[in-house]
């Protein structure tokens, strides 16, 4: 377990060093949900009947924006392979490279959440559900992230094959994400939605670290 | 048909004769996979024009009219098999994944690349068929149920399998994450189905259409059925000649470096 | 008669749209990879030709060069 609090601490090391740009996902969350309202226009009924897809959808691309920060740099300086012959398992390192990257990118969302809540006009009663589903589906959309980062390491064009290939898999999560909110702001109970949302993340934490090790892998033979 | 270990296929593949061998892997010589393929082609090739003539004089002409839809039904007869080969396809690209990563059998990616584009093809037109045929029948050109969301879905797949396939410098590195990317979209799409279907019965949309096929009428089923062979002779024709192009091409380019080494 | 049947009842522009789009791309479809094919195969050949003496294992066994 060694091996995994030292590349947690290296990456969040790293992070500080970086400063603004490690905070990439949530600077982009931020901006993103308030050029909203002024793309369509400040109607308080609109923005609330939209608000928490369009919170979730937002959060999906901002992960989205900050995969590559997962493998990408690691790879070009050869950390990446450093770490592959080390005796911890990659599979260890891959999750703890996770964890840093949720907690530099889902957890401030789910901490912004509220403000953006507030500015799109969500009903209170959704809040504190949003706030809940984005806790538990954001490791998730790190984990599923980590996977398709994995196999895109080194790749042409990565960014866009990212995309292609993480937007489908972020479907579920989207759906009992939003849907989660959308319960609890009509009054209905949501919390099978959470349910099905922890489910996913709790499968994802299973499968995912080791699926982008032997992606990572394969990448460096 | 006896299946054998990844090592022993390899070895065989390279051996120089191996009579005994099991069927897939005598299949894995690329030249006597050529010389299969090439025999089948024009076989398959007649075969898909004629279920394309059947299907086409019993489809627009010697069917009868649906009591609703008229004479709309008739797109049924392009669209549906459309739909199923799209599927077909994704399967094929699926499965071709699985045999690569588990048996490493060497025509395996061939297969994936080849049938991308034609997936690709079908789904592009299951979607246009079906928007074309909702349009009068249902009134609108699209509607986000779940089997209509997995088949967009599921056409990006095959955009994402081409495109990964072709992000990569090492080709033994581009045909494994697209095998990856290809079980990874196998398991998702249920996924996704299931969670557009939870999402559905959630916001119960105004108009609940029921976007299924029509009651299949039997004189209706005989055009569905010729269209569908047809469909599928023109897949195999077109999957068969494109793993042969593909072959070929990684021949030239074998011959291409051999011949820039020799120079050296 | 004929003028019904290109009328579909009503239905002409769906219809004909519809068995269009598909002709088209099938025919498309299938033109590309028949024309890409062919080419490849001429491709082969030229750079067969010039080499000649190179012998490949499996035409040993095969008895005959790929079509």
């Amino acid at each position: 377990m060694n091996g995994f609090f030292a590349v947690l601490g290296r990456d969040l090391a790293i992070a500080r060093r970086e400063g603004g740009e490690a905070l990439l996902a949530v600077i982009f969350f931020i901006l993103g949900t308030v050029l909203f309202p002024l793309g369509v226009g400040p109607d308080p009924q609109l923005l609330a009947a939209v608000a928490a897809g369009l919170i979730w959808v937002m959060a999906l691309l901002a992960t989205l924006l900050a995969l590559d920060r997962l493998f990408q740099a690691d790879w070009r300086d050869g950390a990446l392979e450093l770490m592959a012959i080390s005796p911890e398992s990659l599979t260890v390192i891959v999750a703890a490279k996770c964890l840093a990257h949720w907690l530099l990118t889902g957890l401030p969302m789910a901490v912004a959440a509220p403000l953006m809540a507030l500015l799109l006009n969500l009903p209170p009663d959704g809040w504190l559900t949003l706030v809940a589903a984005l806790l538990l589906g954001g490791p998730a959309l790190s984990l599923i992230g980590a996977v398709c980062a994995a196999l895109l390491v080194g790749a042409r064009r990565g960014g866009v094959l990212m995309t292609l290939l993480a937007l489908p898999l972020y479907i579920p999560t989207l759906i009992f994400g939003a849907g989660a909110v959308e319960a609890a702001v009509g009054g209905f109970d949501a919390s099978a939605h959470l349910a099905l949302l922890g489910a996913t993340t709790l499968a994802a934490m299973a499968l995912c670290p080791w699926a982008a090790a032997a992606a990572l892998r394969h990448a460096m033979e | 048909m006896r299946w054998n270990r990844g090592e022993a296929i390899l070895a065989d593949a390279t051996a120089t004769a191996n009579p005994s061998g099991g069927f897939w892997h005598r299949l894995a010589n690329p030249a006597r996979f050529q010389r299969l393929a090439g025999w089948l082609t024009p076989w398959l090739a007649a075969a898909a024009v004629g279920l394309f003539a059947a299907g086409l004089y019993f489809g627009l002409y010697a069917s009868p009219i649906d009591y609703q839809q008229k004479d709309n039904v008739r797109i049924m007869y392009v669209h549906v098999p459309a739909a199923w080969l799209a599927m077909m396809s994704y399967s094929t690209l699926a499965i071709a994944g699985f045999v690569l990563l588990v048996w490493r059998h060497p025509l395996a990616d061939v297969a994936g690349v080849a049938a991308a584009p034609v997936g690709a093809a079908f789904t592009f037109l299951a979607l246009v068929t079906g928007a074309i045929w909702g349009q009068p029948t249902w009134g609108t050109w699209w509607v986000w149920d779940a089997r209509l969301t997995s088949v967009l879905i599921l056409f990006f797949l095959f955009l994402g399998y081409i495109a990964l396939r072709n992000a990569f410098d090492e080709p033994e590195r581009a045909a494994k994450a697209a095998a990856i990317l290809g079980l990874v979209g196998a398991v998702n799409l249920p996924i996704i189905k299931f969670s557009v279907d939870w999402w559905n019965t959630l916001h119960q949309p105004a108009s609940v259409t029921r976007l299924g096929t029509p009651a299949i009428d039997p004189a209706m089923l005989r055009p569905l059925m010729l269209m569908a062979g047809a469909y599928m002779c023109l897949f195999t024709v077109l999957v068969l000649v494109r793993m042969r192009l593909e072959l070929t091409r990684r021949r030239i380019d074998a011959l291409q470096s051999a011949r820039a080494g020799a120079i050296e | 008669m004929t003028d019904g049947f290109f009328a579909m009842g009503g239905y002409a522009v769906y219809v004909w749209s519809s068995y269009g789009v598909v002709a088209l791309v099938l025919i498309g479809v299938t033109l590309w990879t028949v024309l890409a094919f062919r080419r490849a195969k001429a491709d082969l050949r030229a750079l067969e030709a010039i080499a000649p003496r190179r012998r490949r294992r499996d035409t040993k066994e095969s008895g005959h060069a790929q079509s």
